[in-house]
């Protein structure tokens, strides 16, 4: 009986009614609700925001300071320790911007290179097959990662500090001297060939990079293999070498000579750069060698063997098999960590170091513009890490496993 | 069956008892295989143990053979060429308590104890009832009292006059426990299907993860006084507070969102099918699971909310690091400040390094079932 019902073709059914239109009917539908639901959120964001803004303005209306970002280009009125670009207190708010961002990103780009080439020797330090290597690397990581940044930055910057002043300055080898007033280096006099050398590696790196890549694309197109290690080589060794030559051969050192209580020539290093960035790069390093080691340990076991198997060069197995599968673990949480050392190097106004923060409290101090210089610097620190952030994503793009 | 057995070999040998085979045990063997294996591995230990023979008796000599231990005579430090811990010692007041005042330390004691013994008993798992809840309840009134004072005949003690570890301890429980159920939030927000809601959870999320935290601070200490409407002042301390809790919470946010994605779809499904409410299915269902697999994760991320208590030092709070650096403009002391700093060093390293062992021992812990 109740299969012959269900094979009877069905006669057509009348299109349902719609339900009367009431109140509880339009409460209980989906996309009414939610609309209600962020009608509600953002008005109430948006109110209380005016409302801030509201008083805000009240504020320092009463207390007589003016708005907008016209102070930018009134005269700064203080000096900057130290700078890359020319800096002096007739120059304008907009400079000292320049000035203090220029110092972060020194700062920090000395710090990631630090960071990254003692991290990822710590990493591999800790996979050592030798106990002791092993041993010490961890008990690096774990001291250094499990104690505040800010109390290493203040105890770095305490102890160049309290080193001896310049006429008992400790001399690291030739001509280089550790002091109170920080490191002083020998440094090349002013010559314009140094310059030029220096674009000319600059340059025999990147061809060198080209030419390697050339090399790899024709052999996997016609599989003919074309060494270009011994060409690499000559360029990068024979180019800087060549325009070095051509500019004359300079060889003058400004070298650091010890005249009164200071030292006189070379390039000092300031005792608030020196603590930074070791407070910076020695932190950080602690988390990169983890990564490292993390990366490194989730290349298969199998993979390593069948690259033994097919009898790879060592080098051949870390740079086609074991690398490129551990960058793709290790290169997100770097950047991330990139991130947070340019973030970090905020932490310089502790010890005196001007950079972005620092001078900004300065800025603030003397113009009164709170609200504007406080947009300013977080404009700043957001297009620095959406940076790393964009140009880490591209680059992650580019390692992931291409699925086809 | 019989037969069998007359075929087997597995018959007991008879005779004397083998030697086991030589160097398969024994420190000279661990010290050949792990130290010595082949000639890379000797060099470098061998130069592993040149630096360290050449930095640690030095080191050693510095820090206990020509220390001075206990004097309140700073003139006695200068005499030696060792480290003085004294400084320790005579500001070890200043530097544990801050500005509060010196009659009440007790108080602070009390407060320290207190939340360090419930953190301890929290971190075992025969202790997670209902109960720990109520006692941390219990001992927030506990806390607030000792540090306020006011009754059982207490000193009145103001926030402006908290300092030292209580104030790191109480600002590290407060950004956790507060930000936490603001980090579900953002995280739900993100993961919601409502645009606007998403949108401003997103945006809230990179803008704070995007700035360091030294700058949120300041906006709460600088900013936020100036948006209210005049004459409503709220306390530094809370301030500060609630720049640490949104901080927090950001970060904490992107960890609970890994979570809720990995759980599987069919959980959601379920879950709707059943008739459950979106704040049931949370709740009941998706929240316990996702909070579960990101407790590793979020340990790093309370470990940090730890070591960044100490940013509150630069907008003017005694926290440790605040009061170690105050107690340090003593002219009479200042030169010794590298041991103090040594020494709030190492105390921030125990309090960081336990939680670290805990959490990796939560991890294994989770990781056990996972697998069966």
């Amino acid at each position: 009986m109740a299969l012959e019902q269900v094979s009877e073709r069905p006669a057509r059914r009348a299109p349902p009614k719609r339900p009367p239109i009431t109140l509880k009917g339009i409460w209980h539908n989906t996309g009414f609700r939610s609309a209600v639901y962020q009608v509600l959120v953002v008005v109430t964001v948006i109110g209380v925001a005016l409302y801030m803004l509201g008083n805000a303005q009240d504020a320092m209306q009463k207390r007589g300071i003016s708005t907008g970002f016209g102070f930018l280009f009134e005269e700064a009125g203080f000096d900057i320790g130290e700078s890359p670009i020319a800096f002096e207190s007739a120059d304008s708010f907009l400079r000292a911007y320049g000035a203090a961002v220029l110092n972060t990103l020194k700062v920090s780009i000395f710090s990631i290179v630090f960071a990254t080439l003692l991290g990822v020797l710590l990493g591999i330090a800790r996979l050592s097959s030798n106990a002791l290597i092993a041993k010490l690397s961890s008990a690096y990581v774990e001291l250094f990662r499990n104690t505040p940044q800010l109390v290493q930055i203040i105890f770095w910057y305490t102890l160049v500090t309290q080193l001896p002043p310049p006429k008992q300055a400790l001399d690291l080898g030739e001509a280089v001297f550790l002091s109170n007033r920080g490191l002083i280096l020998p440094w090349p006099t002013d010559d314009p060939a140094y310059l030029w050398t220096l674009l000319a590696v600059i340059g025999a790196c990147v061809s060198a990079y080209l030419l390697l890549r050339w090399a790899d694309e024709l052999r996997r197109r016609t599989g003919r293999r074309v060494s270009v290690l011994w060409w690499n080589v000559a360029l990068v060794i024979g180019l800087p070498l060549l325009v070095w030559l051509l500019g004359g051969a300079p060889s003058a050192l400004s070298l650091p000579e010890l005249r009164g209580f200071n030292f006189v020539g070379g390039a000092a290093v300031s005792p608030e750069f020196l603590a930074l960035l070791l407070g910076l790069s020695l932190y950080i390093a602690a988390f990169v060698a983890e990564i490292v080691r993390s990366g490194i340990q989730s290349v298969s076991r199998g993979q390593i063997e069948a690259a033994e198997a097919i009898s790879l060069t060592t080098s051949d197995r870390y740079r086609k098999i074991i690398l490129p599968q551990a960058l793709r673990v290790i290169v997100p949480p770097t950047a991330a960590q990139y991130v947070s050392l340019v973030k970090n190097s905020s932490l310089g106004v502790a010890i005196g170091y001007p950079e972005l923060f620092n001078v900004n409290n300065t800025i603030i101090t003397l113009s009164g513009h709170t609200t504007e210089a406080i947009a300013m610097m977080m404009a700043i620190y957001l297009s620095i890490s959406f940076t790393i952030a964009i140009v880490m994503n591209l680059y992650n793009r580019a390692v992931q496993i291409k699925e086809r | 069956m019989s037969a069998s057995n007359a075929t087997s070999f597995a018959v007991p040998r008879t005779g004397p008892r083998r030697e086991p085979p030589a160097r398969r045990a024994g420190p000279i063997l661990w010290l050949r295989q792990n130290l010595f294996s082949n000639l890379g591995n000797t060099l470098l230990t061998l130069l592993a143990l040149w630096a360290l023979f050449v930095t640690l008796p030095e080191f050693f000599v510095w820090a206990v053979v020509e220390a001075v231990w206990w004097t309140d005579d700073p003139q006695t430090c200068r005499e030696v060429a060792g480290a003085c811990w004294a400084v320790v010692a005579e500001k070890h007041r200043v530097m544990l308590f801050g500005t509060f005042p010196y009659e009440e330390h007790w108080r602070a004691v009390l407060v320290i104890a207190l939340i360090v013994g419930l953190a301890i008993l929290s971190a075992f798992k025969r202790f997670w009832s209902y109960w720990l809840f109520v006692a941390w309840l219990g001992a927030t009134g506990v806390v607030l009292v000792l540090l306020l004072g006011g009754p059982f005949g207490l000193t009145p003690t103001g926030t402006h006059q908290w300092g030292g570890l209580p104030l790191t301890l109480l600002m590290f429980v407060g950004t956790v426990v507060g930000g936490m159920p603001f980090a579900v939030l953002l995280a739900l927000g993100r993961r919601s299907s409502l645009p606007a809601i998403k949108a401003l959870c997103v945006g809230f999320i990179e803008i704070v993860r995007g700035v360091p935290l030294i700058t949120v601070l300041f906006m709460a200490s600088l900013m936020f006084p100036l948006f209210m409407p005049e004459g409503l002042t709220i306390d530094k301390f809370l301030r500060a507070q609630i720049g640490m809790i949104l901080f927090f919470a950001a970060y904490a946010a992107e960890i609970v969102r890994g979570g809720l994605q990995a759980i599987a779809r069919g959980q959601y499904e379920a879950a709707d099918a059943i008739g459950l409410t979106y704040w049931q299915k949370t709740s009941r269902i998706i929240l316990p699971q996702a909070l579960r697999i990101v407790l590793p994760a979020l340990m790093n991320d309370i470990i940090r909310a730890f070591k960044n208590t100490t940013f509150v030092s630069i907008i003017g709070l005694f926290d440790v690091l605040g009061a170690t650096s105050t107690a340090l403009e003593d002219p009479l002391w200042v030169l010794y400040a590298l041991e103090a700093y040594a020494f709030i060093f190492v105390l921030y390293f125990v309090f960081c390094f336990s939680m670290s062992k805990y959490s990796e021992h939560v991890e294994r812990d989770l990781s056990k079932g996972r697998n069966l």
